[in-house]
Formats: structure tokens, sequence, C-alpha cells
């Protein structure tokens, strides 16, 4: 029973982030359409950047998390006005080929200034745990697990609630139309693609200081995003969200149970079941194309 | 002005050609492949920083053979496909008589067929796995110990340490679930409990889900197998999840200065087996030699919590040279002929090679010193055993 309680535990505190990244990911791979393979490199240099602000720069542990989310929606911007800007209207897969390629050249970037030595960042929490009877977590994940949840509904609430947002949802159901009715498209392209890349610098800065910093760290957090996008169902957030606690639920209990050598395959196994009976998703509405 | 650029451009690959074709002359090449980028990149540098300091060492001594050494390193990017053709690139294009690497089991597992089908023989330097010298590739000359040697060598300590129920956590690939076959049958034979058997991607960060599970078998001891990376997070989040077991990382892989930089308290009151202990030199086999790679180490400016993995490529430089010494020529059947009979004197102790695997294709394996060191108020002691 204790091991029960402690597996759901886990799973919702990983859920937390699994959810950050999901919602991240969804709006640049779910409503841009783009098949982002930056977004774990992204994730990598928010967890660098808390490092460089923290670890050298001797910045105040929080204001570090709001800086590296700052920094992540610029380099996110900049990648949107630099290489997908030119790319509108191309085909879906020269977008990925360009993508692949900025992925490549970021990790290697990360590695030539950072070295492979995985670093670490101090954290102000107490070394202790949390204590709750026979469970137990590390005040710096239930940290992680607050900010997370709150930066959810923070996105949840600007796409669905704001006029920025509903300009979002309106140039990516039909760009020709949104722009006869004024929206600046290209602005909107950029804002939702900083927005994502931010969401997933966030992440990275979030668990940096509760894992390790590595140039490698992005790739596992990429692949784990685009599970979540596509077990959510695309481009939809509450979908994204509910995804990413579904697939820490599996993980933790399919390690715990069933075996550990399969907990990254779990989730993907889970995927495969889900398109299986639902092509479109758990949560995604009948999709329209074109 | 337009033409100058150009001109200065001939010239540099002019003189380019010119060095080229002079060192074509009169260097030995010797191949290395090792993991600069990707997963293993940090241990995979370390090897090649001790490679260079061999190589320097040798060349400023005159070199081998009246010539001087060239290492030609090649990054295998931690992936079996690219240490493949790595190995291929070196033996076809560059022509070189001996190679070394490839650093992890499943990379030199990798590349041993192309060894085979070249017939160019390859120091390996850190690998562990069994299989690499008991398959049956005459080509393989293995100066690291085997996961086998290992468990062996902790066999005394299991009654002294008071072990009665062990559980595993060892990454899902050649190296740990090697590791963890010969820890589990030395320590069931020794008369030891086996709690859970837990396996994590090389990957992976979160263990949280293994840990709940090796906390509720009730074991007193928990055996890891894996490179410093993950074992800095398994240590952190053993004590985030109040896992209250003695913690003993096998493979030697395990940088435990690195750890007490990065895991904190959370490394005190761990135990780590290893093939080099660079905090008392003194105890290794040759410690003059100990000494003198540690103080280049140090005077190159390199990461201290590197020298555990920098010895490797260090002294697998020296015994391929001593290969092309004994050989008296640079082709690769004279070397691995000339292997069998080498006996180096260097930081894993006196290398000499012994017949391991099935008759007539017998691999060549050293018999290094394991030791076993703990982490205590966050300094490396000798363990109390």
């Amino acid at each position: 029973m204790d091991e029960l309680s402690q597996h759901l535990l886990n799973a919702i505190i990983l859920g937390g982030t699994y959810a950050l990244l999901g919602i991240g990911l969804t709006l640049i791979f779910g409503i841009m359409r783009v098949v982002n393979f930056t977004h774990g490199e992204l994730y990598a240099f928010g967890a660098y950047c808390m490092y460089a602000l923290i670890m050298l720069l001797h910045v105040n542990f929080f204001l570090a998390l709001v800086l590296a989310v700052a920094l992540g929606m610029l380099l996110g911007a900049a990648i949107e006005m630099l290489l997908l800007n030119r790319l509108r209207g191309a085909d879906i897969d020269t977008t990925m080929l360009v993508m692949i390629g900025a992925w490549i050249v970021m990790q290697n970037t990360e590695q030539y200034v950072w070295s492979g030595v995985a670093l670490s960042i101090n954290s102000p929490f107490p070394n202790d745990p949390l204590v709750l009877g026979p469970l137990s977590v590390s005040w710096n994940r239930v940290y992680v697990f607050v900010v997370a949840t709150a930066l959810i509904g923070a996105t949840y609430y600007l796409v669905n609630r704001t006029r920025l947002g509903k300009a979002m949802r309106a140039t990516f159901q039909d760009r020709d139309t949104a722009a006869l009715m004024g929206i600046r498209i290209d602005r909107i392209h950029t804002a939702t693609f900083a927005l994502g890349s931010g969401l997933a610098a966030a992440a990275g800065a979030l668990l940096g200081p509760v894992f390790v910093v590595a140039p490698t760290m992005g790739d596992l957090a990429a692949s784990k995003a685009f599970a979540i996008v596509i077990l959510g169902g695309l481009g939809n957030i509450t979908g994204a969200t509910l995804g990413g606690f579904i697939l820490a639920f599996v993980e933790e209990i399919g390690a715990g149970y069933i075996s550990s050598g399969y907990r990254d395959a779990m989730g993907f196994l889970l995927i495969i079941l889900i398109l299986l009976m639902r092509p479109t998703g758990l949560f995604a509405q009948r999709e329209r194309i074109g | 002005m337009t033409k100058l650029p150009g001109l200065l451009a001939t010239a540099a690959i002019l003189a380019g050609t010119a060095v080229a074709g002079a060192n074509a002359q009169e260097t030995i090449k010797i191949g290395v492949t090792q993991p600069l980028t990707g997963a293993f990149a940090a241990s995979g540098n370390y090897v090649a920083q001790g490679a260079k300091i061999a190589e320097d060492e040798i060349n400023k001594a005159g070199g081998v053979l009246g010539k001087k050494i060239q290492l030609l390193i090649e990054d295998n990017k931690s992936n079996p496909t690219e240490a493949v053709s790595t190995v291929e690139k070196l033996i076809t294009k560059d022509k070189v008589p001996v190679l070394i690497g490839a650093w992890s089991s499943t990379l030199t597992l990798a590349v041993m067929p192309k060894l085979e089908e070249y017939k160019v023989p390859m120091v390996v330097e850190t690998s562990s796995s069994g299989k690499i010298t008991t398959s049956g590739n005459p080509y393989i000359f293995r100066i690291s110990p085997t996961s086998a040697m290992e468990a062996k060598a902790f066999q005394p300590l299991v009654k002294k340490m008071g072990l009665k129920k062990a559980s595993f956590l060892y990454t899902n690939n050649d190296f740990g679930i090697g590791s963890a076959n010969e820890y589990s049958n030395m320590l069931k034979a020794n008369g030891v409990a086996i709690g859970s058997m837990e396996t994590m991607d090389p990957k992976a960060t979160d263990f949280s889900a293994q840990l709940a599970k090796i906390k509720a078998s009730g074991s007193d001891s928990l055996f890891v197998t894996t490179a410093v990376e993950q074992l800095t997070l398994i240590l952190k989040q053993a004590k985030e999840q109040q896992v209250n077991v003695r913690i003993i990382s096998c493979g030697g892989s395990n940088s435990p200065d690195q750890l007490i930089e990065q895991a904190g308290d959370a490394a005190n009151g761990s135990f780590h087996t290893t093939f080099f202990p660079p905090w008392f030199p003194e105890v290794t086999k040759n410690p003059d030699v100990s000494k003198r790679y540690m103080d280049e180490w140090k005077k190159r400016g390199h990461n201290v919590g590197g020298l555990t993995e920098g010895y490797r490529g260090f002294d697998g430089v020296y015994v391929a040279v001593a290969g092309i010494k004994a050989a008296g020529k640079a082709e690769p059947e004279a070397i691995r002929a000339a292997l069998w009979g080498v006996d180096v004197k260097g930081v894993y102790g006196d290398i000499h090679f012994t017949k391991q695997g099935p008759a007539g294709k017998e691999s060549g394996q050293n018999v290094p010193v394991v030791y076993l060191v703990a982490i205590e108020n966050g300094k490396v002691v000798k363990t109390p055993f």
C-alpha cells in the first residue's frame, strides 16, 4: 500500500512537468503544425540559462527562473523569425528538415560551450524531503509542481480567454481569413512560437536543479513531449495536460509493477493502443484539414 | 584586393599538403574511437585527453621505431552505428595498424566484427562486458577488468559489510546487464538474498518508480551500474525518497569527485569500485607512473574529476606502442602477435595479456587491481573493510 501511494505521488509530481512540456509543444506542433525538433533544445536552453544565472552570475533562484523563461521566449522568437518565417507555405517535410538541422546545431553548440560534463545547479530548498507518513517527496519537486500547474493555468487562460489567444486560434484555423480580418499573422506566428518555446524553457529551468544539466538532456524530453501531444490530441491544451498526467501515471505504475526496463517504452505502447482506437488522440475534436 | 585572400588560401593549402606529406612519412598512426559527443561525451573526452598525454610523452622520448606516433581520434558520437563507421574510416582511409576504443561495451561490441574483417587489433581501454573477450575475437586486447573480475574482487567484502539482501539498478545495455548478472550470481553464491532487479534507460533522469520499488523490497544494499551522470541522480533521488540502503556503484565509471561536487551530502555513505584511486596513488602498483600521469593532467588544467577516466586512454596508448615496438614494424598482424608478449608498467598496474575465450580464437585480457572506495563527509576515503 505504501509503495502504491508513493508511486501515485511520484506520478502526480512528474505529471505536472510532463504536462508543461506537452502544452508548449501542442501550441507549436498541434496549432502551428510545425514539427518542432528544437523543443527539447529549448528545454536544455532553459536549464543552461539557470546554470549560468545562478551558478556563474549568482542571480536569485526565483528571479533566474523568470529570466530563463524570458530568454527562452526570445530564442524561440529568433528561431521563428530567422528560419520559419521564410518557410511559411513550405510543405511540412521541408520545415521538418530545417528544424532537425536547427536541433543538431543547438545541441552541438551546447556541448561546445559547456562541454559534455553534466552540471548541477544548487537550489535553496532543504536537502531533507517533505515527509508525509511513509511517503516522501523533495521540496524542490513540490515547487516545480506548483509552478508548472500555475503556468499551465495561465497558458490555458491566454489561449482561450484573451484577444491574443483568439487571434492565435483564428490564424491557425484559417490564415487567409484571419489576415483579411486584420490580424497581423506574422506577429501571431512569432508570438505563438515564442510562447511554446518559453514553456519548454520553463520546464528545463524548473527541472535543471532537480536533475543535472547536460547537452543531451533535451532528447528524451522532446520525445516525451511529442508522445504527450499525440496522446492528448493535436492542439488541445486540456488534452496535452491530461496526456502529461496519463503518461506519468503509466510510466510509474508500469515501471513499478510490470518492468522498469520498459519504463520509457510504456508511454509509447500506450500511444499505439490509443491511436488504434482513436486516431485523432484522446481529446481532439474531429479535424478539418485544408 | 580580391586576389590577396585567394593567394593566401592557395599558400595555406600548399603549406597544409607539405605538412601532411611530411607527417605521412615520419609518423606511425594509431586510431582512437571514443564518444566525444552524445550521452558519454564527458568520459570519452577524458579518455582522449589521457591518450594525448601519453602521445606527447612518447614523442618527447623519441617515439617508436625511430618515428613519432600520431593519434587519430575519431568521435563515435556514443552511437554503435557511428562507432562502426569511425573504425572503418580509420582502417581503410587512414590505414592505422592498431586501434584503441571504444569506451562503452555496446560500442566495443559493435565494432568487433570489423576488426576481424580487416584483421586489425584493438586495445579496449574501458569496456567491462564479459562478452567482449569470450566471444572468440582474436583482435581484442582488453586492459580494463571484466565485470566478473570486479565481482570476484568484491567477494571478500560481502561478509565484512554484512550484506543480507541486495537490490540492483542498472542501465539497460551490455555494460549494465553484464555487471548485474556477475554481481548477483556472486552474491547469491555467498548467501545474500536478491531483492529487486531494476533497469533504466541509459538516458533516463527520473528513477522514482524504481526507487519506490527498491525501498519496498526491504534490501540493505543497492548495487548500481551506470555512468556518473545517472549515478548522481540516483544518489540524490534515493535520499529524496528516503531509500535507506547502502549504495555501491560498480563498473568504475563513477568519478567520486564529481559525485561529491554534484550530489552533495547525498553522496555520503556510498561505495564505489574503481580501477585507479587518484586520492591515494601510492597504493597503486606503479605509483611513479600514476603520479607522472596525475601531475601532467593537472598541469594541463584538465578537470580533476576526469582522472578516473583519463588513465584508460593513457595506458591504452602505451600498450599499443609497446605492441608496435615488439612487432618491430607498424603492421596489424605483427602487432597482434606481439601484443601477447607486452609487459607495460601502467596506471592500471603491470599490464599483460592472458588468453580468454574459445580455443584458437582467444582474446587478450589483462587482470588489473580493483579498488573499493567510500565517500564520507564529502571526502573519498579507503573503505574501512
